[in-house]
């Protein structure tokens, strides 16, 4: 109430605290430039710059359809793998029957393009035989160098036999951990089986109902897997945690939670049933582990150390923390219903033209100068720190923009740019509901200075309250929504918060600083903010009054019959045209 | 110097000098809104919305080595058959044309192969055509639509607890339904095609139109508390002494929020002819207008319509009445709002 020097002290604390938030900014952004990669400008998204087009091809064994719905599925998971990097408003549609067209902003970047071709089918398999990986047994010069009939296995050797092996097992299989599976002809070609022959990104699919002869990722390890016991797409989520004992506490060493659904989990439970039994009679049996199959390759085989009931479980090992977050985000976004290879990847140019963006931002432009135009007839003077506001919040966004490009991928659609343009709205009307406000203390008769403090309280709270809902909506359609509305959400967000920040740290400062001013002190015509202008009347001593025909609109709160008294003597008060018949309100 | 009339404007809807009856004339604003979302529901179901590429999916043809990447010849290809066709032409690789429009029979997908195939100067075989999904596919609308479902009721929420009552929340959403269904059937009637933009520009109107209430509604909440004045006016009168003395703010805010995006509308309409950025602004521009009206004539009104039946409200109003009858000389400024 401006009883003290505070106002200015305070104010020019805030500009201070703006300036050293600006610089922050700049400093962060230009260390980005100079070192990071990073640009002044901010990134354009697809439909004002173009990017790259990536379709995707189902891996399909011969007579294997893929359903729409399996496709519809796949280009959510695909959908979310794309934008787990950041906000770039990717768009992943189908084509033909098929396919799946993914378009990027910007170029295709190596990290985004592991991600989806990493594009996976994940299957939880039973192993049934694990060996060393030998590349001795099929030289470089394509002979097969002879091989050890392993040891108290239920197949021949190779090489190679000239007749055709029995690859009907003898025996029906009774589980998917049998080794009846192994026929002579598989556990040949087992035998011979390169795991080199993985590393060039071949497909490797076997029908799910039948056993599969694969490597681990690394093209370590060989396995002979037996039929699938759970798709993929059974794994609700998996996250990298660090384990716990069973009396709760913190291990150290990271695991890797693995949920799946309930069908999931009805069958994995009673597999693990089985696998334990194997455990528990020899902890080196192959068959006690079972493997995470991804497009085809192991990407872990941990054994089954305990009998899973519920939902969760945990799978445990070397891992360290990135190993085990790298584990956790193959299993959770791996679970495609069906694997797809990058048929083609192309550049596309914008579907908009830059030319486009250009108009639309000079016809902004001319639009936002006719705000000024009507901000200076409207306040005054006062009219240009709406003026310096807005150019200061505008700055202000621009460099977060440029700065959330570099570090989260965000990009400025066209929608972006005009949620941006319709921002000018909301930025300016807290400095409207602001300044109305000190206008209507000025009317009710104060000095500028306290109508300065007095109005800002009152306006704050309208602030807050309307920023508020727009934040809101800001942060749950961000968590909530996907693609386009996610990249609005965003938007909203961070104009509503610069907001809040220029009207703290700037406007309000400001106006206390211009409150000392005579110019505005004295209530100069052309201030925007004098009191004869705005109707309230001059009383003598620096004092206003409003004018006398003019009920007033506050009065102190009191008791019933209090007020109805009070309200009697002000009407006579009126009337007679005296000076002192209450306080002006008070808050 | 003199006041400006504006300014004069301003200071009597302040003091109450000069009053506009918002709260009394209600019957006449609450039944125009009334009509005019029946006619919105009408226009909607009747005419439909025209969902675009990205919503329904279309057709794609890929003109691979085409001598020339102009984008015209695409867009005269595909507007010999269909006039009103959406067309997105995209460059693939320097070289190649992208040809993206609504889904086309087969009869019409034979003509544009060969326009395409004329016009490029390649062989129509090279020229493939498939069908594309929608990129802004059901998942996405659901999610949106948790979204705003889970927003909304958070929103509901707040403002109850905010302003203590839950009749300003009722008051607000349903003058947020009323500025989308209009913007919707303007829309709808002049046939537009709704792309992601424009629904991006519908979340702005949305966020917009609670905005707005929000802040019309905090400036009645301070006049209906009996020690703001509220003790020498009836309910409705407090209401519409507040929507009264913020007019000046909501006719300035509207005004600063409209002459951009009008900006584009209107200029960029006369540079560029109707493009994507037309279709947006003119959604946002109209959804700024519907939503500083609809505060004004919708949100205040019915939240003091719901309010007044209230036996404690009536009992203050009654109160109020009573005291001015027996002095008939208070000229309170915010009168008849009956």
């Amino acid at each position: 109430m401006a009883k003290t020097p505070t106002p200015t002290r305070q104010a020019s604390r805030s500009l201070i605290w703006l300036a050293v938030l600006v610089a922050v900014l700049v400093a962060a952004l230009g260390g980005g430039v100079l070192w990071g990669g990073a640009s002044w400008m901010p990134k354009l998204g697809l439909d004002l710059q173009g990017g790259t087009e990536v379709i995707l091809t189902p891996q399909l064994q011969t007579g294997q359809q893929i359903t729409s719905n399996e496709l519809a599925q796949a280009v959510t998971i695909i959908r979310n793998r794309v934008d787990a990097s950041g906000v770039s408003e990717a768009q992943v549609s189908t084509q033909g029957s098929q396919n799946i067209v993914i378009d990027i902003p910007g170029p295709l970047d190596d990290a985004t393009k592991q991600r989806i071709q990493a594009s996976s089918k994940m299957e939880i398999r039973p192993v049934l035989l694990e060996t060393a990986a030998a590349a001795e047994y099929v030289g470089a010069d394509g002979k097969a160098t002879p091989c050890p009939t392993p040891a108290g296995q239920p197949y021949a050797a190779c090489p190679t036999p000239t007749s055709p092996l029995n690859s009907i097992p003898s025996t029906s299989p009774t589980n998917n951990s049998d080794l009846s599976y192994v026929t002579a002809a598989l556990g040949n070609a087992y035998e011979n089986f390169d795991c080199n022959s993985l590393a060039a990104g071949t497909t490797n699919v076997a029908p799910a109902d039948k056993p599969l002869i694969t490597c681990d990722d690394t093209l370590t390890q060989k396995y002979l897997l037996g039929p699938v016991e759970v798709d993929g797409t059974a794994i609700t989520d998996a996250s990298a945690q660090l384990g716990t004992s069973s009396q709760g506490v913190s291990t150290g060493a990271w695991v890797v939670s693995v949920t799946l659904n309930d069908a999931g989990a009805t069958k994995f439970n009673a597999m693990s049933t089985r696998l334990y039994g194997y455990y528990a009679a020899s902890s080196t049996d192959p068959r006690a582990q079972f493997a995470f199959v991804l497009d085809g390759k192991v990407l872990e085989a941990p054994a089954m150390i305990g009998q899973i009931t519920g939902n969760t479980s945990q799978i445990t090992g070397n891992f360290t923390q990135s190993s085990a977050q790298t584990l956790a985000n193959q299993l959770k976004f791996g679970a495609l219903p069906v694997s797809f290879k990058v048929q083609t990847s192309a550049t596309i140019s914008a579907t908009l033209g830059s030319q486009q963006l250009l108009s639309g931002l000079i016809a902004g432009a001319i639009g936002l100068l006719l705000v000024f135009i009507y901000t200076l007839i409207q306040y005054r003077v006062l009219g240009f720190v709406t003026i310096a506001s807005l150019i200061i919040s505008a700055a202000l966004t621009w460099e977060a923009i440029s700065l959330l490009s570099w570090q989260i991928d965000y990009r400025l659609s066209l929608a972006g740019v005009t949620g941006l343009i319709v921002a000018i709205g909301f930025t300016a009307d807290s400095f409207i509901v602001y300044f109305e406000r000190i206008r209507d203390e000025l009317r009710d008769g104060r000095p500028l200075s306290s109508a300065v403090e007095a109005g800002w309280k009152r306006a704050q709270r309208t602030i807050y309250a309307a920023k508020t809902t727009n934040l809101l909506a800001a942060i749950v359609l961000y968590f909530l929504a996907v693609g386009n509305v996610q990249g609005f959400a965003f938007t909203l967000g961070l104009t509503t918060i610069i907001d809040i920040i220029i009207v703290i740290l700037f406007t309000h400062p400001m106006l206390q600083l211009a409150a000392r001013t005579s110019f505005f002190a004295d209530g100069h015509p052309l201030s925007g903010l004098d009191p004869e202008g705005l109707g309230a009347l001059y009383r003598g001593a620096g004092q206003f009054r409003p004018a006398p025909t003019v009920p007033v609109a506050k009065t102190a709160s009191s008791a019933r019959e209090a007020a109805r008294r009070q309200t009697i003597a002000e009407r006579k008060a009126a009337q007679a045209h005296q000076t002192d018949s209450n306080d002006g309100g008070d808050d | 110097m003199a006041q400006t009339r504006f300014q004069r404007f301003g200071n009597d809807l302040y003091s109450g000098k000069r009053t506009i009856n918002f709260v009394g004339g209600r019957k006449v604003y609450l039944t125009i809104s009334a009509v005019l979302m029946i006619l919105c529901i009408l226009v909607l179901v009747f005419k439909g919305v025209n969902w675009g590429i990205d919503f329904r999916g279309g057709t794609q043809f890929q003109v691979p080595n085409s001598a020339t990447t102009n984008q015209s010849i695409a867009l005269d290809a595909v507007r010999s058959v269909d006039a009103n066709a959406v067309v997105q032409v995209t460059i693939v690789n320097g070289n190649g044309v992208r040809v993206t429009t609504d889904a086309l029979p087969d009869a019409e997908l034979k003509t544009v192969t060969d326009k395409l195939a004329a016009g490029y100067q390649v062989d129509s075989t090279t020229i493939t055509s498939s069908l594309i999904g929608p990129s802004w596919g059901a998942d996405i609308s659901r999610q949106a639509l948790t979204g705003l479902g889970v927003f909304l009721a958070l929103a509901f929420v707040g403002m109850a607890l905010y302003f203590r009552t839950w009749k300003m929340s009722i008051s607000a959403i349903v003058t947020l339904f009323h500025d989308l269904l209009f913007t919707a059937g303007v829309y709808a009637l002049v046939g537009f095609e709704v792309t992601p933009a424009t629904v991006i520009g519908f979340l702005t109107i949305l966020a917009y139109s609670l905005y707005d209430t929000v802040v019309v509604f905090d400036k009645i909440r301070e006049n209906t508390r009996e020690d703001q004045g509220g003790q020498k006016r009836i309910f409705g009168e407090s209401v519409n002494l507040a929507v009264n003395q913020t007019l000046v703010r909501s006719i300035n805010t509207a005004v600063v929020a409209a002459l951009p995006v009008g900006g584009i509308l209107f200029i960029g309409a006369l540079v560029l002819g109707a493009s994507t950025l037309q279709d947006i602004s003119l959604s946002l521009f109209i959804g700024i207008l519907i939503g500083t009206y609809s505060t004004i004539f919708v949100a205040a009104p019915l939240y003091s319509w719901m309010r007044e039946g209230e036996p404690k409200i009536v009992k203050h109003d009654k109160r109020v009445l009573g005291l001015r009858a027996k002095a008939p000389l208070e000229t309170d400024g915010a009168a008849a709002a009956r």
